[in-house]
């Protein structure tokens, strides 16, 4: 009896605490964590959480044949449960091809080569909600980067970017979520910048937004040159990213404010 | 034309690259433009978050803005801590006294990487703003 409370208690308890799921020792910090308890519980909620919209019109594009191939992603993968586990370990070097692709990259490369299809505009909202759809089937799995050598050196440019100050402020990413992170930025937390949530629905854009849209925020915000749409270093700060936070929880679609 | 007269003159052409020949041990004891700064402008300055910036990073005696940062020292007392030169150098170009500083660069141009098309070549703050920053924080004695 005691134990079973026990038991249960724990139970409750480790499934509260990140850092215990994650390892005593580790102190880092999901951005969830900054948020306001109303917040965290819209997130948790699905029928609140507003990227849950996109989730939804995500299953129905897996569903959907399209493109002169005329084929459906369900034709070729079966229903979206065949995709747990491939959120978290994207950027990844495609087969047959020798530089990384996000997952917004690499649902674009089914598009084009497989359907036959366009490839969906960035940002644009078929793109984000089959994203969404398929980085939900990993919801609550451990962030787990490839150990492919290729994605070394590119890894290695996305740090390099990470710590480059640039920008009419001159600060650079680690400044402000190594360095400074949990300090406030006006009135605003600085988190440690995990992409654990994304796509995320940002109440401020009242849509769901990919990580390169956060991250052009965060460049514009610093008074720097975004960087291209497609180009590369958007792909090398998310394998950065994604390593810096391995074994964290993938929790999309996140809720920001 | 007389000759502080001329030597204003020149001051206030001092382009931000110029900033160096001014500087005297840690400071700039000359005004960039050869005129005194307005304290009142220069509060406004330093409360607007999308001009002086600075309370993304410091707190500061401005109790009508409720969000104030907490990476940098409060500005309180910076009047009585530094003199108007001190002041002038720290935010014309901190990294001249502590290169891993994080406060901006407030009127340098050169040495930014990937600076925004809109921003090239253009100072955080004009000369005139500089001073007015400044003579609103040497009004800040504790
Ligand atoms: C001046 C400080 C500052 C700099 C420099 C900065 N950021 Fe941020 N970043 C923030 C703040 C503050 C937030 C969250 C608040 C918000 O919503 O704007 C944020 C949010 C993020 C997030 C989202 C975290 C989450 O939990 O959703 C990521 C990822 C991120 N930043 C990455 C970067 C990268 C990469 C760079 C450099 C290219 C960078 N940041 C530069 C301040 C900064
Ligand atoms: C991105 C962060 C940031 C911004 C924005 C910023 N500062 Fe600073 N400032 C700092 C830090 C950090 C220090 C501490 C000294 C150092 O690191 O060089 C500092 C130091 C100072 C000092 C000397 C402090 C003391 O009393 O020892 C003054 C004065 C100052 N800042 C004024 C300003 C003013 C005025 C503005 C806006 C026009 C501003 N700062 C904007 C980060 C910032």
């Amino acid at each position: 009896m005691t134990a079973l409370r026990l038991g249960i208690g724990l139970a409750i308890i480790f499934a509260a605490s990140y850092a215990l799921a994650q390892g005593a020792a580790d102190k880092r910090r999901s951005g969830t964590q900054d948020m306001s308890d109303a917040l965290q519980k819209m997130q948790e909620d699905d029928a609140a959480n507003p990227g849950m919209l996109f989730v939804q019109l995500g299953g129905q594009l897996w569903g959907k044949a399209t493109g002169a191939a005329g084929k459906s992603c369900a034709d070729c993968h079966g229903d979206g449960t065949s995709m747990k586990g491939v959120a978290v370990r994207y950027p990844a070097i495609p087969k047959d091809a020798d530089a990384p692709v996000d997952l917004e990259g690499r649902i674009n490369l089914c598009r084009t080569a497989n359907q036959q299809a366009d490839s969906f505009p960035p940002e644009s909202r078929e793109l984000l909600a089959l994203a969404a759809y398929v980085a939900h089937q990993s919801r609550g799995l451990p962030i787990a980067p490839p150990d492919d050598p290729r994605l070394v050196a590119f890894r290695a440019r996305g740090q390099d970017l990470w710590k480059a100050r640039q920008g009419q402020l001159n600060l650079s990413c680690a400044i402000c979520h190594d360095d400074n992170a949990g300090r406030k930025l006006a009135g605003v937390a600085i988190p440690e910048a995990h992409p654990t949530g994304y796509p995320i629905y940002r109440l401020e854009w009242q849509t769901l937004g990919s990580l390169k849209r956060r991250l052009r925020n965060c460049l514009a915000g610093i008074r720097a040159e975004t960087y291209a749409d497609g180009a590369p270093e958007y792909v090398m700060l998310d394998l950065f990213l994604m390593d810096r936070a391995r074994g964290m929880m993938l929790e999309s679609p996140g809720v920001r404010p | 034309m007389s000759r502080p007269g001329l030597l204003a003159a020149a001051l206030a052409l001092a382009a931000p690259a110029a900033v160096a020949q001014q500087i005297v041990g840690d400071a700039i004891p000359a005004s960039l433009t050869g005129q005194p700064g307005d304290a009142a402008r220069g509060r406004a300055i330093v409360a607007n978050r999308g001009v002086g910036l600075c309370l993304l990073c410091h707190s500061g005696p401005i109790a009508e803005e409720r969000f104030q940062g907490d990476l940098a020292p409060s500005l309180a007392g910076a009047g009585s801590r530094w003199s108007e030169g001190q002041l002038r150098l720290r935010i014309v170009d901190g990294a001249r006294l502590n290169a891993d500083t994080i406060m901006p660069p407030y009127y340098r141009t050169g040495g930014l990487q990937r600076v925004a098309r809109n921003f090239q070549d253009k100072t955080i703050l004009s000369a005139a703003q500089v001073e007015d920053v400044v003579a609103y924080l040497a009004t800040l004695k504790d």
